[in-house]
């Protein structure tokens, strides 16, 4: 008798936190131990505050296009078509600043403009003639990369003073800076890219967690029958969601054109499997209906820390990491596979 | 006996058939404009001191081999599981890589070879399948969607292929190891293409003795049915990807014996594209389920056409995926139920018309 009220007491509490919390709540513990962990073991920077934020301001591009993939596959879509684009997006304004000698404001409309094209197009494919987002996805990621190479095969550096100006910018950030070595007090800074992120991280959670379009999107991803019979625009919210996962590519082209300074092909190739991961990792499910944009900013923070602990401890061969990237992708999927059936029989 | 043409219209090879005469029609066109041949064959002595037979349609049959013992395993796997592998393009680079280092013994200029390459090519069988059996695992037991399971080795394959060698480049130094992707001595036609036949008579001959192709369809039309006539939807799918690992380390050798060495970040790039490529060209549903594995080879080929086509008209190589996923997304759009229902009512709707005129 006692043991079958604790078994059902301990089934309560792991039933009672929907889904998407107990994810998130897994994603947040990692993250702080991971760190924790790397301050104990490696010190040295990551007892900075700056090496926070210069994760923060190299991967500012990729929290944009994680949390575009992270709304699509909440709706329960994929697309694999970010990277491409942000590489298209990059090579583009290059292009546009450096050649034709066109302004800064006019670089940030191509880039809107792409994001846009993409979304209009793929989301259309997917939503209304009911093909796989997958392939859909796929033809765009080569179709945007055989594009860069079309709009300019070689790489090249921009010299536009605008345009350096505002890469050059730095917003300080009070009372977080350090004294060197030589007694000079140096500040904690963050790029503008780093703003834009956050504010559309806020912004999109906002819109996720309290508006009827918000709510769409987990109704369409948990069940889209059910999703139908309650009145939600299954198509349109489908369309919308792949509209505003390749805008936010677009957008985070720039972002990434604005750290870089340069146009090349092989610019953020492999983005895609990153945003992948980053949303997986932050609690997102592959199966949709399940997942959180603060997850996914953990998420990145998570893969990033990853990346700077293997790099820090003198493993920084290239395919180290590729390697750690996918093998932590698969640790993840494989919980998530082993938590979720677990979940379901608890149910039962 | 009626000539139907909506019957004929259905059929699955109409796609592939289509292509080919658009294919032959703008090189028919662009040799006549620029007073090139295109269907001509000639005899030439190569390299080697071989005569053998060169021309455009040879690189096809040569180049399109490879593509078609993809296409085998990637068929098989788009039927069972109603996705496909991304990895391909990176477990040849792993398949390939484990060959060189167990050829040349970890040396990066041997003098000779440290095993036969009977050996090489089984390690590299081995290594194909073991990368199977992860994807497999990864589909089959943990049900993860296939595309984003095989996304982990998509990542990863080309940064292991280089760890395996420790990032040199090793040589091959026995010229018999470059007969696989060239010529026989004495042969005027392209190994490969004997390479591709032996994989593709195999292949029927496993489709034709064993219930495997049955059991994969009725995988892919129905899982849970299928499981409730008794057959193992787990072991179906898995078997699925271990043959895909096979085709990628014969493919593999073919890869590596071209060049006698290996590129890791080159090696069979983009090729994932054209193996779905040539399965959806085959007029073969991406979802899953039936399939017709003489449409997908007669789509390898297709693509290598579409491809050797494209170089003619001077395309960049690294701008051909932008031409490629354009006609990928015009077959899927085609071949879409909503526009295929919006197609026959059209037509449904003139039949009708021309009665009431009638």
């Amino acid at each position: 008798m006692a043991a079958e009220t604790a078994e059902k007491k301990k089934a309560s509490i792991f039933t009672r936190v929907s889904d998407t919390n107990l994810l998130l709540a897994i994603t947040i513990v990692i993250f702080f131990a991971m760190y924790i962990g790397a301050v104990v073991i490696q010190g040295g920077g990551f007892t900075k505050p700056q090496m926070f934020f210069n994760i923060l301001n190299s991967n500012a591009a990729l929290i944009i296009t994680s949390v575009g993939m992270s709304i699509v596959m909440i709706s329960g879509g994929i697309d694999i078509s970010v990277g491409g684009v942000v590489a298209l997006v990059s090579m583009s304004c290059a292009v546009h600043l450096d050649m034709k000698g066109g302004s800064v404001f006019g670089s940030m409309l191509i880039a809107l403009g792409i994001g846009l094209a993409f979304g209009l197009v793929q989301g259309f494919l997917v939503a209304y003639l009911d093909i796989q987002p997958f392939i859909v996805s796929l033809a765009g990621m080569f179709f945007a990369r055989g594009m860069t190479t079309i709009v300019n095969t070689a790489p090249f550096n921009v010299a536009n003073e605008e345009f350096k100006n505002l890469m050059n910018t730095r917003i300080i950030i009070p009372g977080m800076g350090y004294t060197n070595r030589k007694g000079i007090y140096i500040d904690a800074y963050v790029e503008p890219g780093v703003i834009v992120a956050i504010v559309l991280v806020i912004v999109l959670f906002a819109v996720l967690r309290w508006t009827k379009l918000g709510r769409g999107f987990y109704a369409v991803g948990g069940n889209k029958q059910s999703a139908l019979m309650l009145g939600v625009n299954v198509k349109r919210t489908r369309f919308l969601s792949h509209l505003i996962c390749s805008t936010l590519a677009g957008i985070a082209g720039y972002v990434y054109f604005l750290h870089v300074g340069s146009g090349s092909a092989s610019h953020a190739m492999g983005m895609e499997m990153n945003a992948i991961a980053s949303s997986i990792i932050g609690g997102t499910l592959l199966s949709g209906g399940v997942g959180n944009i603060i997850g996914t900013l953990f998420g990145v923070l998570s893969l990033s820390t990853i990346q700077n602990i293997v790099s820090n401890a003198g493993l920084d061969q290239a395919w180290w990491t590729g390697i750690t990237i996918a093998s932590m992708l698969c640790i993840f999927l494989v919980i998530q596979s082993i938590v979720m059936t677990q979940k379901k029989r608890a149910l039962k | 006996m009626k000539f139907d043409i909506k019957k004929l219209l259905s059929n699955q090879l109409v796609i592939p058939f289509a292509a080919i005469i658009i294919l032959c029609l703008v090189n028919l066109g662009y040799d006549i404009v620029k007073d090139a041949s295109f269907f001509s064959i000639e005899v030439v002595t190569n390299n080697s001191g071989n005569s053998v037979f060169s021309g455009p349609l040879i690189t096809i049959l040569d180049y399109g081999s490879e593509l078609a013992i993809l296409a085998i395993g990637m068929t098989l796997v788009t039927a069972a599981s109603g996705g496909q592998d991304i990895s391909v393009g990176a477990t040849i680079a792993i398949a390939g890589s484990a060959m060189l280092r167990v050829l040349c013994g970890g040396n990066t200029r041997p003098e000779v070879l440290a095993t036969p390459i009977i050996v090489g090519f089984l390690v590299a069988c081995i290594v194909g399948m073991l990368c199977g059996a992860f994807n497999g695992m990864l589909v089959a037991i943990f049900r993860i969607q296939p595309m984003i399971a095989t996304l982990i080795l998509f990542t990863a394959g080309r940064s292991i292929a280089a760890w395996i060698n420790n990032n040199e480049l090793p040589i091959v130094p026995d010229p018999k190891f470059a007969y696989f992707g060239s010529f026989i001595p004495g042969v005027p036609i392209p190994t490969t293409v004997f390479i591709a036949a032996a994989c593709i008579i195999t292949a029927a001959l496993l489709l034709k003795f064993t219930n495997l192709g049955l059991y994969t369809q009725a995988v892919g039309i129905n899982e849970s049915s299928s499981r409730l006539n008794g057959i193992n939807p787990t072991a179906i799918k898995f078997i699925s990807f271990i043959i895909l690992g096979l085709c990628v380390a014969v493919a593999a050798l073919i890869k590596v014996s071209r060049l006698s060495t290996i590129n890791y970040s080159v090696i069979a790039k983009d090729i994932e594209m054209d193996a779905i490529l040539a399965v959806a060209l085959g007029g073969n549903a991406l979802s899953g389920g039936k399939f017709n594995l003489w449409a997908s080879i007669l789509g390898a080929y297709i693509i290598q056409f579409l491809t050797t086509t494209l170089y003619r008209f001077k395309v960049d190589s690294a701008a051909l995926p932008a031409y490629k996923a354009i006609v990928v997304i015009l077959l899927v759009v085609f071949s879409s139920p909503v526009v295929r229902q919006k197609m026959q009512q059209f037509s449904s709707s003139r039949a009708a018309a021309k009665k009431e005129v009638a």
